[in-house]
């Protein structure tokens, strides 16, 4: 492999992780999905990228899916969820965004440190690859836990499975029938929660979590 | 490919799941229900004489053919209870006709999304398997639309999501680790082949792919400390849905975690897998042993006890060898047949009582003599009493642990009594003393429930060596 594919290849999933940071920091929740967009069509290139270098065609195909759902549909449709239910544009976080960041420096140098040593075999694209992902997947979880906004947790869940799209792209000739499967698995815990975020909105009048909490545990 | 028995326990829950969403009604589509699950049943039970070759995609072998016969046998029996229950959730109101459509329609999708993971042969496929049956469970959990069927509903696709995704990443690592040795492509995922090549693998690869499938399935699976899903999930659905979760879908999780563990197993210098589960299953029946004390929900009680048991059970894959695998089969056996029966009797007391709070409850013997001593029966299996099949096999999986491992099993033992000890506390609040609440008669079907009783009874007293013979290859399989 030329030096050049694999810096751009590397490159791609380093600036997948960035924006992950990115994410992180967001407290508008106009801008987190906005951010998310931006992830979404990183993600998109990087796969793109990933099947030229292969040579496999299949893999345009979750570039594509990962660019019109990810990067547009669930946006634009997340967006206007926001304004018809009226939610607070602000995101309510467990944790401050400094101590956040930390975590998530802490989450990529512990996923380097694991996947660059049990990867040694393997072709230094993939293994690169590997250890991007799994800082992506991990930072993906610290959003979740550090939001106790619905739709905060919702882009943490689906930056997540970005992560996961670029592991199942960097792993050679992984058939397609994963790749499609996690696209429409996305598609269908998307559906899932906006019937979630419309049955909470009629019961509770707002988005965040925290109102659920009241009911939590025994029902005394 | 001809139409044999595996393609037709997919296709008729398959069919019967487009069938249900379209039909009108609801008397006759819970008939249509019972005979869709029953029809598997049977095809399921044909797989035990004529079974057809591995494929890419399907195959089946003793191992799965044990979780194949119990998922649909405990499906068939659910139905039959989810009929009358549903009639009652009509008749007060709870659920309007349109919902039980769709709920039925939603439980011959689960029947199909658990029967898939299970036949899979590749890992790929029973990932998406999982995660399909994670998600009608989650609609099925939120469907009475209250505050706390909603979180509960919530909490379960957020901890379930998030448990898929790290499975799905273990996955691919599995792959990563099986694509030098296997070949690019379609062979890398499919389970026959890897295990044959299991020996040449990165064993390192295949450590951390481990560790991430462990922590996937096992959220799956209800170990603690990922289990908080499991008890809000089991206590806030439909009742029915409780029996099919603590019955089945936590051991559909458990079968995939015992594939890679087989994995595992067969490479040499790979970390031995077994420690780690028995370090969470241990972990877990403690944990569960001690919270079941301060249980006042009745069904989040029993959600309790399920994760004790899993935690049993995981406990005895992990020590491993062929007579702990023996009693973990047999565990996992007797514990589906056990809780689906509790909470068939849970459901109609429930009902009858139109709570699900233990205080509310009283004198449940004296007032519906069949119901309540059903129920007393059935936390008398549940405890481990003998001479209950699950007496037979925790007493299995204590004296196999103690000639190997002593410290572990006092332990396990403690983590037993402890459960008996909370369950016994409430239940003679429940079925003994003065009668409190409603004492309406209950409207229940009682077939489902003795009969699985019996079964486990059986069990207990008398095991067939035919049944004997399939259990100890099964677990030499296991290693």
């Amino acid at each position: 492999m030329s030096g050049l594919t694999f810096d751009i290849a590397h490159m791609l999933a380093g600036t997948l992780v960035l924006v992950s940071f990115l994410e992180l920091y967001q407290d508008r929740l106009y801008a987190l999905l906005n951010t998310f967009a931006v992830h979404a069509f990183v993600l998109t290139l990087s796969v793109a990228w990933q099947a030229y270098v292969q040579g496999a065609p299949h893999l345009y195909v979750t570039a594509a899916i990962a660019l019109v759902f990810k990067a547009i549909i669930i946006p634009v449709a997340l967006h206007r969820i926001i304004v018809r239910l009226g939610i607070h544009r602000e995101i309510e976080k467990v944790v401050g965004v400094g101590t956040a960041m930390l975590i998530g420096m802490g989450l990529v140098a512990l996923s380097m440190v694991v996947m660059l040593r049990v990867t040694a075999g393997a072709d230094p694209l993939a293994r690169e690859d590997l250890a991007f992902a799994l800082s992506v997947v991990l930072l993906g979880l610290l959003m979740m836990v550090t939001r106790r906004n619905a739709v905060g947790q919702v882009v943490g869940f689906m930056s997540l499975e970005n992560g996961l799209v670029l592991a199942a792209a960097g792993a050679k000739g992984m058939p397609l029938v994963v790749e499609i499967s996690i696209a429409f698995s996305i598609l269908i815990a998307f559906i899932v929660i906006g019937i979630f975020l419309f049955r909470i909105r009629e019961r509770f009048d707002t988005v965040d979590l925290q109102a659920l909490d009241r009911f939590r545990g025994e029902r005394l | 490919m001809s139409l044999d028995a595996v393609a037709a326990i997919l296709l008729i829950p398959a069919l019967a799941a487009a069938l249900l969403a379209l039909l009108p009604g609801y008397r006759a589509t819970a008939r249509l229900n019972m005979l869709a699950t029953f029809l598997t049943f049977l095809t399921a039970l044909s797989l035990l004489l004529v079974r057809p070759p591995a494929g890419p995609y399907l195959h089946v072998d003793d191992l799965n053919n044990v979780f194949i016969v119990l998922t649909t046998f405990v499906g068939f029996t659910t139905s039959v209870f989810s009929a009358s229950y549903i009639d009652h959730e009509i008749e007060i109101g709870r659920l309007t006709p349109i919902f039980v459509r769709f709920y039925h329609a939603m439980y011959q999708v689960l029947m199909f999304a658990m029967n898939l993971a299970l036949v899979a042969n590749n890992i790929g496929l029973m990932w998406v398997a999982i995660e399909l049956a994670t998600l009608t469970t989650v609609l099925m959990v939120g469907i009475y639309r209250t505050h706390e069927a909603l979180e509960a509903a919530w909490k379960y696709f957020i901890l379930g999501s998030v448990g898929i995704a790290l499975a799905l990443f273990g996955t691919i690592l599995i792959y990563m680790a099986a694509r030098p040795s296997v070949g690019e492509g379609l062979d890398a995922m499919v389970w026959t082949t890897l295990i044959e090549h299991a020996a040449a693998f990165d064993p390192a690869l295949l450590n951390v792919a481990f560790v991430f499938l462990l922590l996937g399935y096992g959220t799956k699976v209800g170990l603690a400390p990922l289990h908080a899903w499991l008890p809000d999930a089991h206590a806030e659905g439909p009742t029915p849905i409780s029996a099919v979760l603590s019955g089945l879908l936590l051991n559909v999780a458990l079968y995939a975690l015992l594939r890679f563990k087989m994995l595992l197993a067969a490479n040499p210098q790979a970390l031995a897998p077994g420690p780690l589960m028995v370090t969470m299953g241990l972990i877990s029946a403690l944990f569960a042993a001690f919270m079941l004390y301060r249980r006042r929900d009745i069904k989040r009680m029993f959600a309790y006890s399920s994760i004790e048991h899993m935690g049993i059970i995981t406990f005895a894959f992990g020590m491993g060898g062929p007579l702990a695998n023996f009693a973990g089969l047999l565990h996992m056996t007797t514990h589906s047949l056990t809780k689906s029966a509790i909470f068939f009797a849970v459901g109609h007391v429930a009902q009858v009582k139109g709570t699900q709070r233990i205080a509310d409850m009283g004198g449940l013997t004296e007032t519906h003599p069949v119901l309540g001593w059903g129920l007393v029966l059935g936390v008398v299996a549940i405890a481990g009493l003998p001479p209950l099949g699950i007496f037979m096999s925790e007493f299995l999986v204590v004296t196999s642990t103690f000639a190997r491992a002593p410290w572990l099993a006092v332990l396990l033992v403690l983590a037993i009594l402890i459960g008996l000890a909370g369950l016994f506390l409430r239940l003679n609040t429940i079925a003994f003393g003065e009668p409190r609440g409603p004492t309406a008669e209950a409207t229940a079907s009682y077939v489902p429930m003795f009969a699985h009783l019996a079964l486990v009874l059986v069990a207990g007293i008398y095991m067939p060596p035919a049944l004997v013979v399939w259990f100890q290859n099964v677990a030499k399989l296991l290693g």
